[in-house]
């Protein structure tokens, strides 16, 4: 498989030295692996650390900035960050109104996130956490690690990112992160498997005529397979799991998220079906974003996350936000 | 007795065989996992290996406890907690004796174990790395040749299993046919000590009866 870097090794640090010269209004610290918003810590805001392992970007790195993130913690590909990582982006972050950390449901993830908090609280900064658990793809979940943390962080960071920008305190912030946690449910698809940098070739086999139903953001294999399908048959499957879930009666966010290989106009045709179902089906759209935001590497395939807001959520999530991959409003 | 040029030595052992079989421990996290088990391992031994050359810590129990914190700092994933906490425990339990016995070994790994178990929430048939370590830890009361046999067994035996904890229990019945590249790696370490023991054994006092020291 070629991919455009220089040797394995330094695949993240090399991507978090691009970062940093893109993007002047952060300031990454590439030998620790800690980007932070340059104008942190913001007086009597609560500060928002989310991190998880990198090959998911714009995730986590490129959500942060004023109204979303105030640092992110990029571990290895696809693999957790270290609790020293958290830690320090803690530190970096904390005005005194204390931290949240966004943590998405992986098993490595939450034992890094509640290690750092432990060694962050003995520092003396407060810590809340919101778990994201929203992959309706695991559905049996006492014989599982339990949902996984997928397309719903997008929506966690930027709505309570919006409410610590509103200078709400911590307890609340936490509590706006749980409510879009509860209220978001995905899905998602592989087409084709993703190649990590250090194997160098795809991580599971997936021949031309099939594909993977029910994928998580690491590569892994999805539960179940079967014989290729339309974009109007994999809408129908992904938006049933989705909404036989949910079951919303208030107006849903809409996220149609590449996995990181699917151009944007299939991710477009593929939401001309998404948008279809959602109709005949009755759900009102707030707001929808389409492209690549959560992704898995070089895998071909979509999620779809829907969250059911209130009017707060919706206020917060036309809140400004300026960040390298999502801004509006300013 | 075992002291800490001894576990200064199994730490080394593991590196390398680590570092000796970071390809196949690859391998089997692919089709069950996300394909970086045995690079995560290697650059966390190798944080080890540069750590103990640094600081020269002088009891088992210290080797250990700085060799555990070092996965914690240098691995992530879910891999560096649960090696860290067991090696982090099971030098606590210990304590700071300047040499321990192999039933010493065995009672500290077993509590070391058991924090794994805790942590991670999984218990014996899980397909973790806990299906090698439970049984060895059992073993190494009798002999370390038993340990590493009865590691080496216990992640074989995962192979049936289906997988009820980590990343792998997303697929369900399809982990099922997969040995558990947590239980493989497991049980290098295991393999790692037995090879320390049996060199200690053959340069510097072999035990007349030929068992284990």
């Amino acid at each position: 498989m070629k991919m455009l870097i220089n040797v394995p090794e330094t695949v993240v640090p090399d991507a978090l030295r691009g970062l940093a010269a893109a993007h002047p209004e952060l300031t990454v610290d590439v030998e620790n692996r800690v980007v932070v918003r340059r104008d942190a810590p913001v007086e009597g805001k609560v500060a928002l650390v989310s991190g998880g392992g990198s090959g998911h970007e714009p995730l986590h790195g490129g959500f942060v900035g004023p109204g979303m993130l105030s640092a992110a913690c990029p571990g290895e590909v696809f693999t957790s960050p270290v609790p020293d990582q958290m830690v320090r982006a803690a530190a970096a972050v904390d005005s005194g109104a204390g931290v949240l950390f966004v943590v998405k449901n992986y098993t490595g993830d939450v034992l890094n996130f509640d290690m750092a908090a432990e060694l962050a609280e003995d520092e003396g900064v407060q810590i809340a956490k919101v778990l994201v658990n929203d992959d309706v793809a695991v559905q049996d979940s006492t014989y599982t690690a339990g949902r996984r943390g997928t397309g719903a962080t997008l929506f966690v960071h930027k709505i309570a990112g919006a409410a610590a920008d509103e200078g709400m305190p911590l307890d609340q912030v936490a509590a706006i992160g749980h409510r879009v946690n509860e209220r978001a449910r995905t899905f998602g698809v592989a087409l084709s498997a993703c190649s990590t940098p250090a194997k160098g070739s795809p991580t599971f086999d997936l021949p031309a005529g099939e594909l993977e139903l029910g994928i998580g953001i690491h590569g892994e294999p999805g539960r179940e397979r079967r014989p290729m399908m339309t974009s109007r048959e994999i809408a129908d499957y992904v938006l049933d799991s989705v909404l036989t879930d949910l079951q919303p009666r208030n107006p849903v966010l809409v996220l149609v998220n590449g996995m990181g290989a699917t151009p944007l106009i299939e991710l477009y045709g593929f939401h001309a079906e998404v948008a279809r179902v959602l109709g005949e089906r009755k759900v009102t759209v707030a707001r929808t974003l389409v492209g690549n935001y959560v992704t898995s590497l070089d895998m071909a395939g979509v999620s779809v996350t829907l969250c059911e807001i209130d009017e707060e959520l919706l206020r917060l999530w036309d809140a400004p936000v300026r960040t390298p991959a999502l801004r509006w409003g300013v | 007795m075992l002291d800490a040029a001894f576990f200064r030595r199994w730490m080394a052992e593991a590196a390398a065989v680590v570092t000796r079989e970071a390809d196949r421990l690859t391998e089997l996290d692919s089709p069950i996992g996300d394909a970086d088990h045995g690079n995560n391992l290697q650059r966390g031994f190798a944080a080890v290996v540069t750590a103990l050359d640094a600081q020269d810590p002088k009891t088992p129990g210290a080797v250990l406890v700085l060799c555990g914190g070092k996965l914690i700092s240098t691995v992530g994933g879910a891999s560096g907690p649960l090696y860290g906490t067991l090696l982090r425990r099971t030098g606590k339990a210990l304590g700071d004796a300047p040499e321990v016995s192999r039933e010493d070994l065995a009672g500290a790994l077993g509590t070391g174990v058991q924090a794994v178990s805790t942590l991670g929430g999984a218990a014996a048939g899980d397909k973790t790395m806990l299906d090698a370590l439970l049984p060895a830890v059992e073993a190494l009361a009798v002999s370390f040749e038993a340990a590493r046999a009865a590691a080496e067994q216990g992640s074989r035996d995962t192979i049936p299993l289906r997988a009820r904890k980590g990343r792998a229990s997303y697929l369900g019945e399809r982990s099922v046919g997969h040995e558990d590249p947590g239980a493989a790696s497991s049980a290098l370490l295991i393999a790692a000590l037995a090879d320390t023991a049996d060199t200690a054994t053959d340069t510097t006092a072999p035990a007349k009866d030929g068992s284990d020291v």
